[in-house]
């Protein structure tokens, strides 16, 4: 007993605990479920009644065996790889849109920490820089599949991949310009218990309270960068059919769905850690003999259903307005955006600077 | 057929009066050797012309503030082999223009006689847009030759299609030889990889 | 990898041509300009019936546009011509089969012309009530694919739950949902059933409410506007050289309707405006389209309140089947029922074109007959061959996710472009 424990209590073994948790436990099934998630909502949205026949006997479980029967139907599909395509490119590809949707969550805290254990892969130093360095990485994924697919559609949906996704993390940075300001650190642990300070002891000091536009940019910039309607231009389904993954099958075209789908539960943590408190819970300062175990549990509560609504608002956003054509999406960027994060983050600075 | 009917089969001259309209008399006035004949049928103006004339006739009763037929509405071709009463046909097809007046609220139908050993007629296409496509199509469907016409192709068949399926000797059941597959470029061919 | 294998088509390629229907752009004069040639189509989600579009690019810009139609091409002009009069009428259901109806009064309207037979009142009115109709399920059909292609997946489906409500109304009347085979010559095969009039009205209503939700959700959505307006303009004079009609031509400004222009059926007892666009671009032919379902729904309802009471069906015996009353009963109704189905129908010698006002414009149907069983010539007049002759006009200078929004308000329905 004595051994388990202090095997337990070896940073490498909790490292590698709580990617498992984090990753197999939390991320991993709430993308999952987004799949299911998804053509339900649409389904409630257009007065259908969505996907319910995938049933084991008489047992239908309201469509939720649909995301087992799609990943063993994925699982075993032919995987083409069309004559002509580089294959090792073609290959490597939906790795690289998988690894920078789950990388994410490696500095997220899902709760607070408890004496010196955080609930947290790795509280980087450079914290947020590590979310830009990862999504750029996903410009990859895209730019490789269209380009080793031997197809055009493939191609005009990855140059227009890497376009878009390559200016959006301009003003993805920029946004957060004001926030780093603010909280006074790129930490991502910092920026989180910068939140649970309150105003006047009543209004929780949020990003979104402190920061709106940074907010409002922010998540435009990230919708565009995980390539969500209505930014779905590289994947542009109407016209260049699936852009960038058009000629995939199988389980690789799997992956870049699942791909997609965690990085919707990764947009939606992000935006709760960086702008809606994190696991903060606002107003528990005031019950101070709570007992530790609830408030963790409270925490990881808090965090998970506002991840869990902001999942929903990217669905619904989905299915409610039509789609940017690929250079009205980045005029908006660059023409609308790039100005209101500038102004931000001038403006946040007079503040800070008056304040002080 | 019963005896009912009978009043209703008449002849296409004895059913109504010719009545001389705007645009026949303009047509008889400015090319008095176009016309082969002239009828209405059920409210229907038809002149019938010599095809050499198609071209000038169709542009004057586009330009002429008296008839301004902005609108090609239609143009097709009848066969008319194989007919028992030839309805007094001389030529094998006969190639049929409707035009519409918008301004002037009227409907033409030219109808040019086009024998069969010298199957061809003007192209009409500079004169409305919407020809060049209609041209394509009885050309396709009739094998009627419009000279001058800019791209005389195939437009609802294939190219290598043997025939033009709406004469009336080409039977409803003719087969098409099967075609040998063109050598695609490698990269178009799609399949496994290896 | 060779990508730019694929974005570069060779010089000797390229032979420029300008013409209605065919666009090739002429090759890039500096090296450093490449032309790509890519084939949208024929089997492509965006393309609704079969249609393929070798559309030439500099960079996402559309530079030249080839159409190639002929892919669903039926034969139906030669069926027509190898069957009797009566046994065209299923084939036309096929034409445009979103909104049959239509095809069907056409062509029946044709023949009777050729006849010189007028049709019962009730008739005539049980016309005008299902045509509309059906002019509103061809409407719904395409606002839904256009809005669909911009990405507006939700519009959509509301849409196309809308046009179930109004199929099941052929449904009641007909039997089929969309090959319907109503109309004979000098009538109608059925009257309404009881209290169908009553049921139209129920249903219009929910229709409406569905057209008024979806206006609400996209008309004036800023992206959808961003995505629709100046999109695939034409200019009034262009457009009517082209022979645009119905509701196209109408985007473009020109107040052209047959209903009102060639009167046909009890049009002309109704009241009814013409909705009529400024630009012609994309966005206008959506709110035309728009406009006229909620005139068409005004039309119903006057009809429906106008509609007398008689027969559907002419009495004059050349045209219908006698009574199975008098076929059972009488050696004078055996034969005629014998002649009729052995012989078919006998129009008068001659020739006629009849237009109407198609759900996409103009639908003309040209026979001619020499008095025999069989029609010498069955020509119809499909309103979006026009359309499609004109794409590469409409979209030359637009971008590559412009050919989406071109091609759903267009309107091209397969069935009915190639026959």
């Amino acid at each position: 007993m004595q051994l388990v424990l202090e095997f337990l209590a070896l940073p490498f073994v909790q490292d590698v605990l709580k990617i498992l948790f984090i990753l197999l436990l939390f991320a991993m099934p709430l993308g999952t479920f987004m799949t299911l998630m998804e053509r339900k909502w649409s389904a409630a949205v257009q007065d259908r009644i969505g996907p319910n026949r995938a049933n084991i006997g008489s047992y239908r479980g309201r469509g939720l065996l649909h995301i087992a029967a799609d990943a063993l139907k994925s699982i075993f599909k032919e995987d083409l790889i069309p004559k002509g395509a580089d294959k090792f490119l073609y290959t490597i590809a939906p790795f690289f849109s998988f690894m920078s949707a789950v990388a994410v969550f490696a500095i997220i805290p899902i709760a607070g920490p408890i004496g010196d254990f955080k609930f947290q892969v790795t509280d980087v130093q450079p914290g947020l820089l590590f979310i830009f360095a990862i999504t750029s990485l996903g410009v990859y994924g895209a730019v490789l599949a269209g380009a080793s697919s031997n197809s055009k559609f493939a191609l005009f949906g990855g140059t227009r991949a890497s376009a878009q996704m390559i200016s959006y993390e301009v003003f993805l940075g920029l946004s957060l310009m004001g926030l780093f300001m603010v909280y006074g650190s790129t930490q991502v642990s910092a920026i989180v218990e910068g939140q649970g300070e309150h105003w006047f002891g009543l209004i929780p000091k949020w990003g979104v309270f402190t920061q709106p536009l940074g907010f409002v940019v922010f998540f435009t910039a990230l919708i565009a960068e995980t390539k969500r309607a209505p930014f779905d231009a590289p994947e542009g389904e109407s016209e260049i059919v699936a852009g960038y993954f058009v000629e995939y099958s199988g389980m690789r075209w799997s992956s870049f769905m699942l791909a997609e789908y965690i990085a919707i539960v990764g947009v939606a943590a992000l935006i709760t850690t960086l702008f809606f408190g994190g696991y903060q819970v606002p107003w528990l300062y005031h019950w101070e003999s709570a007992p530790q175990w609830l408030v963790t549990l409270l925490q990881f509560g808090k965090f998970a259903s506002f991840t869990f609504i902001f999942c929903w608002f990217q669905i619904q956003i989905r299915w409610t307005v039509p789609k940017f054509r690929f250079d009205q999406t980045m005029a908006l960027g660059w023409k609308k955006l790039l100005p209101v994060a500038l102004l931000n983050t001038v403006v946040t600075a007079i503040i800070i600077v008056a304040l002080a | 057929m019963p005896e009912e009917s009978s009043e209703n089969t008449e002849s296409i001259e004895v059913s109504e009066p010719v009545e001389t309209s705007v645009v026949i008399n303009l047509v008889q006035q400015e090319y008095p050797a176009a016309i082969l004949s002239t009828h209405r049928h059920r409210g229907d103006e038809t002149i019938v012309l010599k095809r050499e004339f198609i071209q000038p006739v169709c542009r004057l009763l586009r330009n002429h503030p008296d008839c301004q037929f902005e609108m090609m509405v239609d143009l097709t071709a009848v066969d008319y082999l194989l007919l028992e009463t030839n309805l007094q046909q001389t030529a094998r097809f006969e190639v049929v223009y409707h035009l519409r007046s918008l301004s002037k609220d009227r409907r033409i139908r030219l109808k040019c006689p086009v024998p069969e050993d010298d199957c061809q007629i003007p192209s009409i296409h500079m004169l409305w847009d919407a020809v060049n496509w209609y041209e394509r199509e009885c050309y396709d469907m009739y094998g009627i030759h419009f000279e001058e016409h800019p791209n005389l192709t195939r437009i609802l068949m294939y190219e290598q299609f043997q025939g033009h399926p709406l004469r009336k000797d080409y039977p409803m059941d003719k087969q098409q030889p099967l075609l040998e597959l063109n050598d695609v470029e490698e990269r178009y061919h799609y399949g496994r990889f290896e | 990898m060779n990508t730019s294998e694929l974005t570069t088509i060779s010089v000797e390629e390229l032979k420029p041509v300008h013409l209605p229907g065919a666009i090739i752009p002429a090759p890039p004069e500096d090296s450093d300009t490449s032309i790509m040639r890519i084939e949208i189509g024929p089997a492509h989600p965006a393309m609704h019936g079969i249609v393929r579009l070798t559309t030439y690019l500099d960079g996402e810009q559309i530079v030249g546009m080839v159409p190639e139609i002929g892919y669903l091409h039926r034969g139906f002009e030669k069926e027509s011509e190898n069957s009797k009069w009566i046994q065209v009428i299923p084939y036309t259901d096929r034409l445009n089969y979103v909104s049959p109806v239509l095809n069907n009064i056409g062509y029946s309207m044709a023949v009777e012309k050729l006849f010189g037979v007028e049709i019962p009142r009730r008739a005539q009115f049980a016309r005008v009530i299902m045509g509309e109709i059906s002019r509103i399920t061809d409407h719904l059909t395409c606002l839904a694919a256009c809005a669909m292609e911009v990405g507006g997946f939700t519009f959509f489906l509301w849409f196309i739950k809308a046009r179930e409500y109004l199929y099941e109304l052929n449904e009641q009347v007909t039997g089929g949902r969309v090959t319907i085979n109503w109309t004979r010559f000098g009538g109608n095969s059925t009257d309404f059933p009881d209290g169908f009039l009553k049921e139209v009205e129920v249903r219009l209503e929910k229709v409406r409410e569905v057209i008024e939700e979806g206006d609400q959700l996209v008309t004036r959505n800023k992206i959808f506007i961003d995505r629709m307006k100046n999109i695939g303009v034409l200019s009034k004079e262009k457009a009517i050289s082209y022979g645009f009609t119905g509701p196209l031509l109408r985007a473009c400004g020109v107040p052209y309707d047959i209903r009102r222009a060639d009167p046909h059926l009890v049009y002309d007892e109704l009241d009814f405006e013409i909705p009529i666009g400024e630009v012609g671009d994309s966005y206008d032919r959506f709110l035309v389209r728009m406009e006229e379902m909620r005139q068409s729904i005004s039309i119903i309802e006057q009809a429906i309140d106008k509609i007398p009471y008689g027969p559907v069906m002419t009495r004059e015996r050349y045209l219908g089947y006698p009574d199975k009353k008098e076929v059972y009963g009488s050696i004078e109704g055996l034969i005629d029922h014998f002649k009729m189905v052995m012989e078919g129908h006998h129009p008068p010698a001659g020739e006629v074109y009849q237009p109407i006002e198609g759900g996409n414009g103009e639908l003309g149907f040209y026979l001619v007959s020499d008095g025999s069983g069989d029609p010498v010539k069955c020509r119809v007049r499909p309103p979006c061959f026009n359309y499609v002759q004109a794409m590469p006009e409409l979209a030359l200078g637009h971008y590559v996710a412009d050919i989406v929004a071109i091609f759903g308000s267009i309107n091209m329905i397969g069935g009915e472009l190639d026959r």
